[in-house]
């Protein structure tokens, strides 16, 4: 009776004995070791959450070793690289576009990757680089911005998420993360932007393009870029960007996904065929010119010569 | 490629930075900031391998303001610069070391004298009356010596031509000498950098200004 007594009573020794031990276990997934720099968190640092690494002396000599894919096409592990992912507020909120091709090496490995993450109905983050590493660690933001919510009655916001991520992939710098990723919402500011990559780097902007592809898709981009866009003309900018990346970048390509995030959380626009936008164009959506993007406009003025030529 | 300058002249310091966050050929932002306060007197420029150049400049900027909050008064230049060089140097021989390079500014309160301070990212420190860092230093520190060289032949004359560096420059001169190296800089350097952010250091504290 006394022993059944303990183990219910909440104030006896026992019981308290009981509580520190669960606390104990609670903890274990904390080490007491804060990772890489505590950059101005000082001791608050105790209680983030790591996790192991390879036993081995360097662990980005080990990946190194078995992800290396030129020196070794047989090697085991393969990373995703080539990509285009592009993000950019306006007045009416975020535009994130994104193509779906993986590559390993010269290999098309997939045609219908989903590059932007649903962190939540507020958040979006964008893949290029390691997909693993992106979907992961872009996940595990998802938890603890819930818990931040939980904590806090309130929703994280952008800023605070994207310093999140940056601080944890600062945490492995060296160690062979690799991502480059966007983290878009909406906050209590307003529509915001911020470009977070495995260096630890973490900038805010109103327009960011990033992956293999990027360059042809800034080349659009910044063109037709100005704040006052209409939701329409935003919409149409992103697919038009992602389809000149995947026209030009031979590691881009497939199809383009389009979000749009506003006042009211994020919504999923659509998903287009780059083949279809180079020949027909988007089809029958707002802000469409109603026509393909690339093959009438490369033929159209040969073809008009050579019928006069023939007649 | 990035590209930081700082003068001192008759009771200021000048620290200039560029503005722009490249990624491999990529211009990835023209408006970044990368000149911290970190003290009502106390300026950093900051440079170097991407990601470490913020945490390192935010676990400075901390540990500076703790100190003010713990003494109600900041360290002065001589002292911040120390901190922060032996905090490079502790971390030069740790598992992973800041690659950070700075240019410390500070206006000394109770001496009344501008100081500016040099540190690379192997926690080298000397203090200048001018000083750069990235490839505008190549061209820009040769174009601020010639005044020093000037003003030891001319011994004590102080005809120091305003295009140079002159450390009893007023702030007008200041600004024109700076203005030089940056024009030096665009019109040598393959890829320049297109705009600098500067900011001032003086009795009055810290203020920004468009060149």
């Amino acid at each position: 009776m006394n022993t059944f007594a303990d183990r219910f009573s909440t104030s006896t020794a026992a019981g308290e004995l009981r509580r520190a031990k669960a606390l104990l276990e609670d903890d274990a997934e904390f080490s007491e070791a804060s990772w890489g720099s505590e950059a101005g968190f000082g001791t608050l640092a105790k209680g983030v959450p790591t996790f192991s690494v390879p036993a081995v002396p360097s662990p980005s000599a080990f990946l190194r070793l078995h992800t290396d894919d030129h020196a070794d096409p047989n090697c085991r592990i393969k990373i995703q690289h080539g990509t285009t992912t592009l993000a950019f507020r306006f007045k009416g909120g975020v535009i994130v576009a994104v193509d779906s091709r993986a590559t390993a090496g010269s290999y098309i490995a997939s045609g219908t990757v989903k590059k932007v993450i649903e962190i939540n109905p507020y958040l979006l983050g964008t893949m290029a680089g390691g997909a693993a590493d992106c979907q992961y660690w872009e996940t595990y933001l998802g938890i603890h911005c819930r818990l931040h919510e939980l904590r806090n009655r309130e929703r994280i916001s952008v800023s605070a998420a994207s310093k999140y991520l940056s601080n944890l992939v600062y945490g492995y710098k060296g160690m062979g993360l690799s991502m480059g990723t966007m983290i878009c919402g909406w906050d209590k500011t307003g529509p915001a932007i911020f470009y977070v990559d495995s260096d630890g780097t973490r900038l805010k902007g109103d327009l960011f393009s990033v992956g293999s592809g990027s360059t042809f898709a800034y080349g659009v981009l910044d063109q037709g870029y100005h704040w006052d866009l209409s939701d329409e003309e935003a919409q149409e900018l992103g697919r038009r960007s992602i389809y000149a990346a995947g026209h030009r970048d031979a590691f881009s390509g497939n199809s383009c996904n389009l979000y749009h995030v506003k006042e009211d959380g994020w919504r999923f626009i659509g998903n287009y065929d780059i083949s279809k936008l180079h020949y027909e164009g988007p089809g029958d959506v707002p802000g469409s010119a109603g026509k393909g993007y690339g093959y009438d406009i490369r033929v159209q003025s040969r073809n008009a010569v050579d019928v006069t030529a023939e007649a | 490629m990035e590209t930081s300058f700082a003068i001192t002249g008759k009771g200021y310091v000048i620290v200039a930075a560029d503005t722009t966050a490249a990624r491999s050929i990529v211009k990835m932002k023209t408006d970044e900031d990368k000149i911290k306060a970190l003290g009502p007197h106390l300026l950093m420029a900051y440079s170097g391998e991407p990601g470490d150049t913020v945490q390192f400049a935010e676990y400075v900027e901390r540990n500076i303001r703790l100190y003010q909050i713990r003494h109600h008064y900041s360290l002065r230049p001589s002292a911040a610069a120390s901190w922060v060089r032996r905090s490079l140097a502790e971390s030069l021989r740790s598992r992973h070391p800041y690659s950070v390079n700075l240019l410390l500014g500070g206006y000394d309160e109770a001496s009344d004298e501008p100081k500016l301070y040099w540190i690379d990212y192997l926690g080298t420190m000397t203090e200048v009356p001018f000083g750069a860092h990235g490839y505008g230093s190549y061209f820009a520190l040769s174009l601020l010596d010639r005044c020093v060289k000037k003003y030891l032949v001319i011994s004590g004359a102080l005809i120091c031509h305003s295009r140079y560096h002159n450390p009893d420059a007023t702030l007008e001169e200041g600004i024109e000498t700076l203005k030089r190296c940056i024009d030096e800089v665009a019109k040598r350097l393959i890829v320049s950098p297109s705009k600098y952010k500067v900011k001032i250091v003086d009795k009055d504290g810290v203020r920004e200004i468009e060149l």
